[in-house]
């Protein structure tokens, strides 16, 4: 039955086919076949989980040669898949999550015209997304890798004729293709290294490979994470990236695609082990975009933009939990699925309140909706409970065991990463908690639209609600199922390792700090925003609330550090170019052309000088001959 | 009489006829100067013929003679058009061909 594994991609791959080549006829029935072919596709991996289920743990994981690929030399690639029990938690919440906004995505973009193409783009990402995790060597993972890039591209600009989504998509993309650069080099490292890029030899010849080669191969699997993550320094495409439909938001932007930088690293495992200096890269990239994105959603207006700077803090808690090491990377994987749900609830959440609202964003211009979206309310609540780590919920087990990791690590270093993490959790209750007040409480502050009517906010069709409550649902139940047993943990073990390290601070310790922090971010939030009215003119604020707002200054910096000595660096090339080669050339022709000119003047048609030169001409050359003769 | 001293005058024969091609403006005897170019190398050659003993030289002659007959009948022509046209014989008036 492992010829499943083809079909789970196959489904969604052949649904963007159908939709992006069947045209026009295809307009109206097009959304539910692309919602067939994820729902399939996640049939097929719920028949394939619980087939794993039933095998031993040693005989779990699979590998499918569907054929070879390339094969030139010693150069061998083949397509073929791998399904353990990491490819296997991802292809669940991949395909789980898809289909539940493809759904969703239904309702939300039934007045789309474009909807066809919509749903085959989505489709295209699940398949992308699919060969990215079941992928059993870097170049097929690699083919994945550029295939989401692509779906994130294509759906960010989904509504090209913004000029703000045109130019975040590529935005986007461009900043995705310099993680990228550093996903092919290490490739190719490998390559060089091992002589191959199949994870299993790979990771069977890492502990031969000197110390420096290991650190730079996981370095660049870094950079690689970091640009497909929205890691610090490569954050900056993220906000920018909600110009695209929620859904994409939801899916693309917070459930999956933006995680596959922890995948990379979780599945590296094996070389990061061997590489402390290029894990300690990591937590740092981690902490820190823990806490730039935890600032960024402070300040944010914009709800998405503001759930945005929460994704990337959140995956800097994977990240970060990733890079512990064996300490870590069960809770990084734990905490992806979790945030799954309650994020991509959130988001769907988030486009309810905008459908709701005339596409209104700005939360300023929100206020007292609890009361006319009842149920969006009520799944919003619920997925704002579960990340803030409210507990019993879903965030709670994951994100404590995130931070208890962080102290375990030990040393100084332990203190730093754990006291980081503790902030983070402060941060993101405060900030979840201003969007929750900003949104659902307080007065109304709506504004009118452009006809000058006042928004009639109103509930979400069925279609819609429906894949929040389950989500609502998930992101209050997951955390806890997976703790029972230590299940998750357990499930995990084979592929990552898993150490307890030893934490300077007792498991109970580090969950009450942790709730202390909580209750602080929530009543400080509530202190600003809860008690007082919120101007709906956004106050002029510190100057860290004016940085924040602007992405702590992300594009102002990569602008004087990139663009403009890259501006600088062509506009002196073209100068080179310009005065340089074509002066040379210019100048060689102009020479010729003067001199021709004068030369030309010879020619004055009077036929007596003409032939005084025949005349000359002749006398020299019977001189010539003459005393060359003498000679 | 010495057959040499016909080559000195076909020599200064040639030097009015070329002078004359230089210096003078008028198609006519430009076009006359020439021909007394060519006469005075018919001279020369037949001197040549003479002081050798053979009679190359006096064939080149016919040719040259043949040649100026027919380089006459067009050479004349063409002044006779040119001086319809433009009312003029002189050279100098004839500059067209140049840029």
């Amino acid at each position: 039955m492992n010829s499943l594994i083809p079909l789970l991609i196959a489904a969604p791959l052949a649904g963007a086919a159908l939709l992006l080549l069947g045209g026009r006829r295809l307009d109206r029935s097009g959304h539910w076949i692309g919602v067939l072919a994820a729902a399939v596709s996640f049939a097929f991996g719920l028949v394939l989980f619980f087939q794993m289920l039933g095998r031993p743990v040693s005989q779990r994981a699979v590998d499918v040669k569907l054929f070879s690929w390339i094969s030139v030399g010693g150069f061998q690639a083949n397509a073929a898949f791998q399904l353990d029990q990491l490819s296997i938690v991802f292809v669940l919440l991949i395909t789980g999550v898809g289909s539940l906004i493809h759904v969703y995505s239904v309702g939300y973009m039934a007045h789309d015209e474009r909807r066809r193409r919509f749903f085959g783009y989505l489709n295209l990402f699940l398949a992308a997304m699919l060969l990215l995790v079941l992928a059993d060597n870097y170049l097929l993972l690699y083919v994945g890798w550029e295939g989401v890039g692509l779906a994130s591209y294509l759906l960010i600009g989904f509504w090209q004729h913004k000029v703000s989504a045109a130019t975040a998509a590529k935005k986007a993309f461009i900043v995705n293709r310099v993680g990228d650069v550093g996903l092919s080099i290490a490739i190719m490292l490998m390559f060089t290294q091992f002589g191959s890029f199949t994870f299993s030899q790979v990771f069977a010849a890492a502990p031969q490979e000197s110390r420096g080669g290991l650190t730079a191969i996981g370095l660049l699997l870094l950079l690689a994470a970091c640009g497909k993550s929205a890691q610090v320094p490569l954050q900056s495409w993220l906000g920018d990236a909600m110009e695209g439909p929620t859904p994409v938001s939801a899916l693309i932007h917070a459930a999956t695609m933006v995680t596959a930088g922890v995948y990379l690293i979780t599945r590296s495992n094996a070389i990061f082990d061997l590489a402390p200096d290029a894990r300690l890269a990591v937590v740092c990239v981690g902490a820190v975009t823990l806490l730039y994105g935890a600032i960024v959603g402070c300040a944010k207006d914009d709800i998405k933009k503001a759930l945005a700077g929460s994704t990337m803090s959140q995956i800097g808690y994977m990240v970060l939990a990733a890079g512990l090491g064996p300490i870590g990377y069960v809770f990084a994987i734990m905490h992806l699925v979790t945030h799954g749900f309650f994020k991509a609830g959130l988001f769907l959440g988030a486009g309810s309140v905008m459908h709701g609202m005339n596409d209104e964003v700005n939360m300023r211009y929100y206020g007292g909706l609890r009361k006319h979206l009842p149920i969006t309310f009520a799944t919003f609540g619920l997925g704002y409970l579960a990340i803030i780590g409210f507990p019993g919920l879903s965030g709670y087990f994951s994100k404590d065991r995130i931070i208890e990791a962080a102290f375990a690590e030990g040393g100084t270093e332990g203190w730093i990463l754990g006291l980081t993490a503790l902030v983070g959790a402060a941060v993101t209750a405060f900030y979840m908690t201003r969007i929750m007040l900003m949104t659902f409480f307080g007065e109304r502050r709506w504004q009118p639209d452009g006809k000058g009517e006042l928004p009639h906010p109103h509930e979400a069709p069925r279609v819609m609600t429906l894949p929040m409550i389950v989500l609502a649902v998930g992101s209050v139940l997951a955390g806890g199922l997976f703790t029972i047993n230590d299940a998750f943990v357990n499930w995990l073990t084979p592929v990552t390792g898993h150490s307890e390290g030893n934490s300077p601070l007792s498991s109970g310790t580090v969950t009450l700090i942790t709730i202390v922090c909580m209750v602080a971010g929530i009543g400080v939030s509530y202190l600003v925003y809860g008690r007082s009215a919120v101007p709906v003119n956004p106050p002029v604020g510190s100057a860290l609330t004016r940085a924040a707002r602007r992405d702590l200054l992300q594009d102002d910096i990569n602008h004087a550090l990139l663009v403009r000595p890259g501006s600088a660096l062509t506009a002196a090339l073209v100068y080179f170019d310009v005065k340089g080669l074509d002066g040379v050339v210019n100048g060689v022709s102009a020479t010729i052309g003067g001199l021709s000119s004068r030369v030309r003047r010879v020619q004055n048609g009077y036929v007596r000088s003409y032939a005084l030169s025949m005349f000359g001409g002749t006398l020299v050359l019977v001189a010539t001959t003459l005393l060359m003769r003498s000679v | 009489m010495n057959p040499v001293n016909y080559l000195y005058l076909a020599a200064l024969l040639f030097t009015i006829g070329a002078a004359g091609v230089l210096i003078r403006r008028n198609a006519i005897v430009l076009f006359m100067c020439v021909e007394l170019m060519l006469n005075a190398s018919n001279l020369a050659l037949v001197t040549f013929s003479r002081l050798h003993g053979n009679l190359d030289g006096q064939i080149m002659a016919f040719f040259t003679m043949v040649v100026a007959a027919a380089e006459v009948v067009v050479g004349l022509a063409i002044i006779v058009s040119i001086f319809r046209t433009r009312h003029s014989a002189s050279v100098d008036d004839s500059n067209l061909m140049k840029l």
